[in-house]
């Protein structure tokens, strides 16, 4: 069964005078447990597709469905409920609240899913221990280098096991050994817990773990690839 | 529902409150001092006119009266009623009443060898009359009466004064008993006093109760009953028991009722009270919109983080109201600090004298006391919270309105 269908999505901007296309007419439908890389040069609009799946922004036109909902029929509340409950998120700049430690950005979502403490605590420790943070869960963001916060984000993203994960240039900021520890992270999660991941990227490091790799340009999917996801080594 | 748990809600807005130090800062002294204004005042206000009301009620009213019904339009000595039967007696034992008396209460005439003057003569009980109305202490040369027959007389010191008479000398006062006939009698002065009001010193001149009720052939008959309780703002909860004892025959009428004046002057002086209450609320208002104003905008990229993350607007919006909550409480707590802090010390009384010449005619005298009263702390605290609460809805709203990606790439 698919995780996402997309259906004729169009976006436009306008900036001024000028309308800018950020999404044209793209269809794309990505299976449950999927793990895809959306690739492409600046402003070929892969932000402007993750958002639209995320039921962060609403295309002009076109149909999405996520599992079993349709998202662009949902209002606000709802919209918000199904990111929180379905969804984990990394956002390409702007990710973290700064007055709330490492621990707490990650436990923040969960906490307003209304998990337990003690589960909460727990979890946010473990995962932060995976992303390479231990001993750094009691800093603030602007106490945390750009890559540390990218990873907080991550681990923000995946403490609890969501359906779909949507990450936007998860590993800008992040220096190449940290970089793979933080792929195969995500591919541990994906072939285990059946997650499915949506990654837009400029890194080709990052593609080379895509079972799939689409390529967009202007706004539109110019290829769409399947490819050997390499199998993690424990 | 995805709201944050409120100690979490609690925990965000109380750092969120101090990552602008300065202008956390600022705005709590600028609450702390409103409501400092807001009591402080109000307790000076309510001193004022407790002062007033007090000083119109114990010269000599009491706050519940029983009369003979024609009695308040003519207190002459026909209008008697007969002293407390025992049914009345009884109803007198309630707790809330705290003292009680019964007066005589003619029109007379005094005369020294000099002068002659217009008064009212009150036969009082010596021992119950202090608890209701008169200030023993307030007798500044000779004594005050001992018992309700004791044969001398107290007057004014202005009285004195007009009389060119003093302790220890002899006057007459001069009345009519119940068959219009004129009754006489020589007093010697055994005690002069002070009022706070000149006016009181003029007017009221104070005998044994037994000594006029002889010297006006009233038997046991008094002019009114007085009953005084803790507080005179609570005279409704008790005073219906008393008029039912007394009976249909008689007058049983509450100070408001007694005296009009006294009773508006209360009335305006709540919602006076109001009224400062809310300008002040007013002043302050700007401030604390504009501080969430700024929280919020400062903010953006955060909130629409939040939002983008699943929080609904709606909890966007507790998250403000409590952030201005947080703000309200503490400058609520150091303000009422603040307040009782300088009002308790002036409780023994302010020396108004300087700027009060002249007000001794509004009946207030020359040293304000402060009144700190429950009911207007609670009042300015709940009026700060709720309207507080209020004002702030519209940052709060504008901040839960926000498109999470717009406010996402605000730089
Ligand atoms: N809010 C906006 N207002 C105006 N134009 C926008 C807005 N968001 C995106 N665009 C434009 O839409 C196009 C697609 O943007 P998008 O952010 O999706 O690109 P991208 O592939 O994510 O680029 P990058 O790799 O730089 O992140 C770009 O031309 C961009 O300028
Ligand atoms: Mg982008």
């Amino acid at each position: 069964m698919s995780s996402i269908v997309c259906k004729d999505l169009c976006k436009t901007f306008q900036q001024g005078e000028e309308i800018i296309t950020g999404l044209d007419h793209v269809s794309i439908e990505i299976d449950a447990g999927d793990f895809v890389c959306l690739s492409g040069p600046s402003g070929s609009g892969k932000t402007t597709l993750l958002n639209a799946m995320g039921g962060l922004d609403t295309p002009d036109s076109g149909r999405i469905r996520v599992g079993n909902t349709q998202v662009d029929e949902l209002g606000k509340g709802p919209l918000a409920d199904m990111r929180l409950h379905k969804i984990g998120f990394v956002f390409q700049a702007y990710n973290l609240i700064p007055v709330l430690t490492a621990r707490e950005n990650v436990e923040f979502v969960m906490q307003v899913r209304g998990e337990p403490a003690q589960e909460r605590s727990q979890r946010s420790h473990q995962i932060l221990k995976e992303v390479g943070l231990e001993g750094m869960e009691d800093r603030r963001p602007a106490q945390l280098s750009g890559g540390q916060q990218q990873r907080v984000a991550v681990a923000r993203a995946i403490v609890s096991k969501p359906t779909l994960v949507l990450a936007d240039e998860p590993t800008a900021n992040l220096d190449s050994v940290t970089a793979g520890q933080l792929m195969d992270l995500f591919v541990e999660l994906n072939q285990n817990h059946n997650i499915t991941f949506v990654i837009a990227t400029h890194d080709t490091r990052v593609m080379a773990y895509a079972r799939r790799l689409i390529k967009m340009r202007d706004g539109k999917i110019i290829s769409d690839e399947k490819q050997q996801q390499p199998q993690i080594e424990d | 529902m995805n709201i944050l748990p409120l100690k979490a809600m609690f925990m965000l807005a109380w750092r969120n409150l101090w990552r602008n130090h300065r202008r956390t800062t600022i705005m709590l002294a600028a609450i702390t001092v409103g409501v400092w204004a807001m009591i402080f005042m109000t307790a000076l206000m309510r001193g004022m006119v407790d002062d007033m009301l007090l000083n119109g009620i114990r010269s000599l009213p009491g706050e519940v009266q029983i009369h003979h019904p024609a009695y308040r339009d003519d207190p002459s000595i026909n209008n008697s009623i007969a002293a407390p039967d025992e049914e009345l007696l009884k109803a007198l034992q309630i707790p809330q009443v705290t003292a009680w008396t019964s007066r005589v209460r003619v029109p007379a005439v005094i005369s020294s060898e000099r002068d002659t003057r217009g008064v009212v003569l009150l036969g009082i009980e010596p021992d119950s009359e202090v608890q209701v109305s008169f200030d023993a202490d307030t007798i500044y040369e000779g004594r005050f009466l001992e018992d309700s027959s004791d044969r001398g007389l107290v007057i004014g010191a202005k009285m004195a004064d007009h009389l060119e008479t003093d302790l220890g000398k002899r006057v007459v006062v001069m009345s009519q008993d119940p068959d219009n006939n004129i009754a006489d009698r020589g007093f010697r002065i055994v005690g002069i006093y002070k009022a706070k009001l000149a006016s009181l010193e003029e007017t009221y001149i104070y005998a044994g109760r037994d000594t006029v009720q002889k010297l006006l052939k009233l038997g046991d008959n008094v002019s009114e009953i007085a009953i005084t309780s803790e507080d005179y703002r609570n005279v409704d909860n008790w005073y219906p028991r008393i008029k039912q004892a007394a009976g249909e025959g008689v007058e049983t009428l509450p100070w408001y009722e007694v005296d009009t004046y006294l009773g508006s002057m209360l009335a305006m002086m709540d919602g006076f009270v109001l009224v400062w209450i809310i300008i002040v609320f007013l002043a302050l208002s700007f401030g604390l919109v504009n501080t969430l104003v700024m929280a919020v905008f400062e903010r953006v990229r955060e909130i629409g983080l939040m939002q983008a993350l699943g929080m609904r607007p709606s909890t966007i919006l507790y998250q403000i109201l409590m952030e201005s909550l947080l703000l309200l409480l503490i400058g609520l707590l150091l303000g009422n600090i603040l307040a009782v802090g300088t009002v308790i010390p002036l409780q023994a009384g302010i020396d108004i004298s300087i700027v009060a010449e002249g007000m001794e005619m509004m009946g207030t005298s020359s040293m304000l006391y402060p009144a700190l009263k429950l009911n207007d702390m609670i009042m300015a605290n709940v009026i700060v919270i709720v309207l507080g609460l209020l004002t702030s809805i519209l940052p709060a709203w504008r901040a839960a309105s926000y498109d999470p990606i717009e406010a996402l790439n605000k730089t």
